[in-house]
């Protein structure tokens, strides 16, 4: 194959990730413009109320923004204490030796588990502990979702953090270490502030998946409509109502439910440019 | 010098490294190093000369799989018997690279060590050290008005200096320096060189160098390595003009290394 026609191939091949996100982009916003007509678009955002009965139809996003910050800021919070001290271990602790190749083969393994199963495994196992604890009478809810939510994002979060950490100088370690510091101390010192900026990107890009995970969360968090009253309540991200409702919707429902995915499209492109930005601004 | 009297700081007797079983990086060395004093390592890549200084504050222990025997004693104190994290507050080391925390300020690189350890101290206390510390260095009067800025702002020389002192601070029995200026230019070059003759008073140095005229210019004693093994050891002075043997002579010629 001659130089020219590879790079027309390369060329070929690169463009249609392009449009095919462009058009992705086009159908969603041609989809969602319906119901940003009649609802108008702030309101459709400040709005809570999800009546689908006929003639006095309204829709708004609100309850479900307010339900996936919820649900994906808790999943983070659940996630961060298992993630974190996982990171030290690869990355630090265990650097380079066998056992934390292992560990950290098995981490990557948890991110290739199917979504559905994790919902399985949070209907059989989690639902029945929460319901006992009478933190919620079906046991389906926010509290539920979550905890599953924050360990499906725990491989995202861990092997981008122990590769930070990895990154940071052995000399500056060594500096701090011909001080008489010990592994606590450079960790806390050293380690966790010279990489904390990389960290906390890993934990954005990792609140990006959080965002859109859709399966797992629609299995456990109890599908209501409304914003939920606290953590324990049912309720519904932006991804879950779209899986719940968009079988047999039609219409102005339709249109609203594409016009949520087009927000949470452009909601999780912000957040992954944001963590992508921290990362590029701290390149160590 | 030849009038002083002479007191050991630090004491190697049959010291060998290996990093591979069977294979000793450093091998049999004895020596003796004087309080007070500006002790080179020289010898070429490889010699073990980074290796044996590395073992005098512990530093192999960071890393698997390296064994060290024989005795080192620091202050008569066996080094390899206590523990380790004492032993690095009484030997301090200087890297290559000058390596000061990129997040901390200068003055917070300077008292590094008392924080690093735990160690409480006044805000006065504090600021005495650093004060001290950098004076020492002779970098106080280029950054006592920008002590709360990055160390990282500093130029390469400024930045070792800075090295130096964060180790001065905690008081060390001895500096150890392991090629200290093989990244600096020698304009710096020259700057600490003058500023470790100066330090002496104060701490006994070991510098490993693979520049021989730097140890010809500011070491008291030299020491040459060749492939692990300690072959020579003597004044400066007398190294460099009646060297007993013929590797030594070879390597300061320039016939090697």
């Amino acid at each position: 194959m001659s130089d020219k026609a590879f790079k027309t191939l390369l060329w070929f091949a690169a463009s249609i990730i392009l449009i095919i996100t462009g058009g992705m982009l086009y159908s969603l916003t041609s989809g969602a413009i319906p119901a940003f007509k009649q609802f108008g678009f702030f309101e459709f955002l400040s709005s809570s109320e999800w009546n689908p009965t006929e003639g006095s139809e309204k829709y708004g996003a609100l309850a479900f923004i307010i339900g996936t910050i919820i649900t994906s800021i808790l999943g983070i919070l659940f996630c961060l204490p298992f993630s974190l001290p996982v990171a030290l271990f690869i990355g630090e602790y265990f650097k380079g030796k066998k056992i934390a190749s292992l560990l950290g083969t098995i981490v990557d393994l948890l991110a290739g588990i199917p979504s559905i199963v994790y919902g399985l495994w949070g209907f059989y196992a989690l639902r029945p502990i929460i319901m006992s604890l009478g933190l919620s009478p079906q046991g389906f809810g926010i509290l539920t979702a979550s905890p599953v939510l924050g360990i499906m994002i725990i491989p995202y979060a861990a092997s981008l953090s122990a590769e930070f950490i990895r990154m940071v100088p052995n000399d500056l370690k060594e500096g701090a270490y011909s001080m008489g510091a010990t592994r606590a101390e450079v960790i806390q010192h050293i380690i966790l502030p010279i990489s904390g900026s990389g960290i906390f990107s890993s934990y954005i890009l990792a609140l990006g998946r959080a965002l859109g995970e859709t399966m797992a969360v629609t299995m456990l968090i109890g599908n209501a409509n409304g914003i939920p009253n606290s953590i324990f309540d049912t309720g519904n991200t932006m991804a879950s109502i779209i899986a719940n409702q968009f079988g047999e919707a039609y219409g102005l429902k339709l249109s609203s439910l594409i016009a949520v995915g087009l927000l949470l499209f452009l909601i999780t492109a912000i957040i992954n440019f944001i963590g992508k930005l921290i990362i590029k601004r701290n390149n160590l | 010098m030849e009038n002083t009297i002479k007191e050991n700081i630090l004491t190697l007797k049959d010291v060998c490294i290996s990093y591979t079983p069977g294979q000793n990086a450093v091998n049999m060395v004895t020596a003796d190093i004087q309080k007070g004093l500006i002790t080179s390592i020289m010898g070429p890549s490889g010699c073990g000369k980074s290796t044996l200084l590395r073992a005098i504050n512990r530093m192999h222990e960071l890393y698997p799989g390296i064994t060290i025997t024989g005795d080192i004693k620091l202050n008569n104190k066996d080094i390899l018997k206590m523990n380790a994290i004492e032993v690095r507050r009484m030997a301090g080391m200087v890297f290559q690279r000058p390596n000061p925390f990129p997040t901390l300020s200068i003055y917070d690189n300077v008292i590094a060590g008392y924080t690093l350890n735990g160690i409480k101290k006044t805000k006065d206390e504090k600021d005495e050290i650093v004060e001290n510390s950098l004076k020492n260095v002779a970098l106080w009067d280029e950054v006592k008005d920008v002590l709360q800025k990055k160390g990282t702002f500093l130029s390469g020389g400024q930045q070792q200096r800075l090295c130096i002192a964060r180790a001065l601070a905690l008081k060390p029995d001895i500096l150890l320096m392991d090629e200290p200026t093989s990244a600096l230019d020698p304009i710096a070059t020259n700057r600490i060189e003058e500023l470790l003759v100066e330090l002496k008073k104060e701490v006994t140095i070991v510098i490993v160098t693979h520049n021989m005229s730097q140890a010809a210019r500011i070491s008291d004693y030299s020491m040459f390595m060749y492939l692990g093994d300690l072959i020579e050891y003597d004044t400066t002075k007398k190294m460099f003009t009646n060297p007993q043997d013929k590797r030594t002579e070879e390597y300061l010629t320039g016939k090697f290394g």
